[in-house]
């Protein structure tokens, strides 16, 4: 992974070459992934969601996760490479990162689905390959609501993890304030890790003509890794349960009939 | 299925009543599970000792525990912990825990679980606008939410084994940030009470505070109405793009119920809506609709409620 103007040293070890870069300035990834827009209505068709006609979009705290890694650039600088695993349907939303101002592209190549566990065996594997330091990534992915690929890659690599982060300071070393019993957090988090970023305060940075124009131009570095098996299998999507209709009244008097619903009808309060 | 293992959630160093449920889901998932209780003082363990439904309890005692670290509580953790299918609730840090657990021992994980059938769980996909089913291979780790499963009985006898553990810290605390306000995180609350952009100005919300003092709420915002006021943080919004929730009560007031307002409550035990607006969507989801302004249900529910609480 050579290039981008800076300075490397070429290290030889027993069993390898490797590159070792000999400024401070960091390497920073931001994983990023493609998912329906959060608007859009999800179908269902036999045994399984239908995406076909649904728009697909970067999902939306990934964008926070992009714009810290940006201001850490900024800050510290170094570069930052936007990655995401999937097909080449999703390097659209890498293009969308150049535009925004990321260094380099990288989408994975893998093949089939995957369970968290392959998933993140792979990033793991990516991250390694490619030098990264710092990684940060959305809270969690709008269609899965998971969030697990922070900490899980976090572990995976060894490295320190920060979650649902909602304000991150560059200044000497990284702080990040988290939600915590009773208040937020403000912690010390030090470096190799993974930051899983929430919407806190941040205005995502609008890609402008510039950028869009040398995204149209970027190549996607693709990388191919081989996953390990998977053992959590989807066996159905579906919609889900209807609720039973629920009663309904006319006029803010009614509010102390079903005050009293609650108490007596569903043993709440 | 393989061995269970309950991770209990804790709070200052006591067991959070949902780890019953959890206890209860596991039990559904396979075999009665062993009991962990992170801890700083083993007192802690007691509280779980007549439970029924696990097979054992191990207080895991450390240092590592006074403060969430990912890392340091993933390895104390880990140490301890038998093989098998693990399971921990779904607050945010529990899920934080669970899949850097999952991380430590190269499992899968599936969080959010809100039903266990055999070794099929399933959880919400696309902000709760479908369910996914997926079946266990082999041990994992399982989120489980909270108000989903009846939590085992009182009427066992447990006995506590102490194991100290120790894990590494990765990060560390420089600063605690107290809530300005002593009112619960949405997040964190049993009933939520939230506005939206019907409640016309910033300043109405106090009449939403006013009812969530009465009867010990968490006071949320839609997006829209977070977008529209300053004085709304988005640490209050409920949706898509704020916080889940499922409280056992949620109340909406003025708030139409958009796809991505619904996607962060719609699991919630009970829905009240009010709104003016007879066709809002939020109508099709509550289980009492009130079709009112706020500024004529408010006072009413305010004073009923005041009234059933003294």
């Amino acid at each position: 992974m050579l290039g981008g103007g800076k300075v490397h040293e070429l290290v030889a070890s027993r069993s390898s070459i490797r590159i070792r870069r000999i400024d401070n300035m960091p390497n920073i990834f931001v994983l990023v992934k493609q998912v329906p827009d959060t608007n859009a209505k999800i179908s269902i068709s036999g045994d399984s969601v239908d995406l076909s006609t649904v728009k697909m979009v970067m999902s939306p705290y990934d964008e926070f996760a992009l714009e810290t890694a940006l201001l850490h650039r900024e800050a510290a600088g170094g570069e930052v490479t936007a990655l995401t695993v999937g097909g080449p349907g999703t390097e659209k939303i890498l293009k969308d990162a150049k535009a925004m101002g990321v260094d380099k592209i990288v989408r994975v190549e893998t093949s089939g689905e995957m369970d968290t566990n392959a998933l993140q065996t792979v990033l793991k594997q990516a991250l390694t390959n490619l030098g990264a330091e710092v990684v940060y990534c959305g809270k969690s992915a709008a269609d899965t609501g998971a969030g697990s690929t922070g900490p899980g890659v976090a572990a995976r690599l060894g490295w320190a993890s920060a979650s649902n982060v909602t304000s991150t300071n560059f200044e000497g070393g990284i702080s990040v304030t988290t939600p915590g019993n009773g208040g937020d957090v403000k912690i010390k988090v030090p470096l190799p890790a993974v930051i899983s970023c929430d919407k806190g305060n941040l205005k995502v940075r609008k890609a402008n003509i510039k950028g869009i124009m040398q995204a149209k131009k970027a190549t996607v570095d693709v990388h191919s890794i081989e996953a390990p098996p998977s053992t959590v299998i989807v066996v159905n999507q579906s919609l889900p349960p209807a609720k039973p209709a629920g009663k309904s009244y006319q006029g803010g008097d009614a509010a102390a009939e079903v005050a009293q619903l609650l108490r007596d009808e569903a043993n709440l309060l | 299925m393989s061995e269970t293992i309950v991770i209990a959630e804790m709070n200052n160093n006591t067991i959070h009543p949902s780890t019953a449920e959890l206890v209860a889901a596991a039990g559904a998932l396979g075999s009665e599970p062993t009991l962990i209780v992170p801890c700083t003082d083993v007192a802690a363990a007691d509280a779980a000792s007549s439970w029924t439904g696990i097979s054992g309890i191990i207080a895991a005692k450390s240092n590592v525990f006074e403060n969430y670290d990912s890392a340091g509580w993933a390895s104390a953790l880990d140490a301890v912990m038998p093989q098998g299918t693990i399971v921990t609730g779904a607050s945010p840090q529990s899920k934080d825990l669970a899949a850097r657990i999952a991380g430590h021992r190269n499992l899968p994980v599936v969080q959010d679980v809100v039903k266990v059938e055999g070794n099929q769980v399933t959880s919400p996909a696309y902000s709760g606008k479908a369910m996914q089913t997926v079946s266990l291979g082999g041990a994992s780790v399982v989120s489980v939410r909270s108000n989903i499963f009846s939590p085992v009985q009182e009427g066992g006898q447990n006995s506590v084994s102490v194991i100290d553990t120790t894990g590494e810290l990765a990060t560390s605390v420089e600063e605690f940030m107290a809530r300005a306000s002593k009112r619960l995180d949405v997040s964190e609350a049993n009933i939520v009470i939230s506005g939206g952009r019907g409640m016309g100005a910033p300043e109405n919300f106090s009449h939403l505070e006013a009812v969530a003092d009465t009867i010990g709420a968490a006071v949320g915002a839609s997006r829209a109405a977070v977008d529209t006021w300053e004085a709304i943080p988005h640490s209050m919004q409920v949706g898509q793009t704020g916080k889940t929730v499922n409280p056992n009560l949620y109340i909406a007031v003025g708030i139409s119920g958009a796809i991505q307002h619904l996607a962060g409550m719609r699991s919630s035990r009970y829905i009240v809506a009010i709104n003016k607006d007879a066709d809002a969507p939020i109508f099709k989801h509550a289980d009492y609709g009130i079709v009112a302004t706020w500024e004529d249900a408010l006072p009413v529910l305010q004073s009923k409620l005041q009234s059933m609480m003294d």
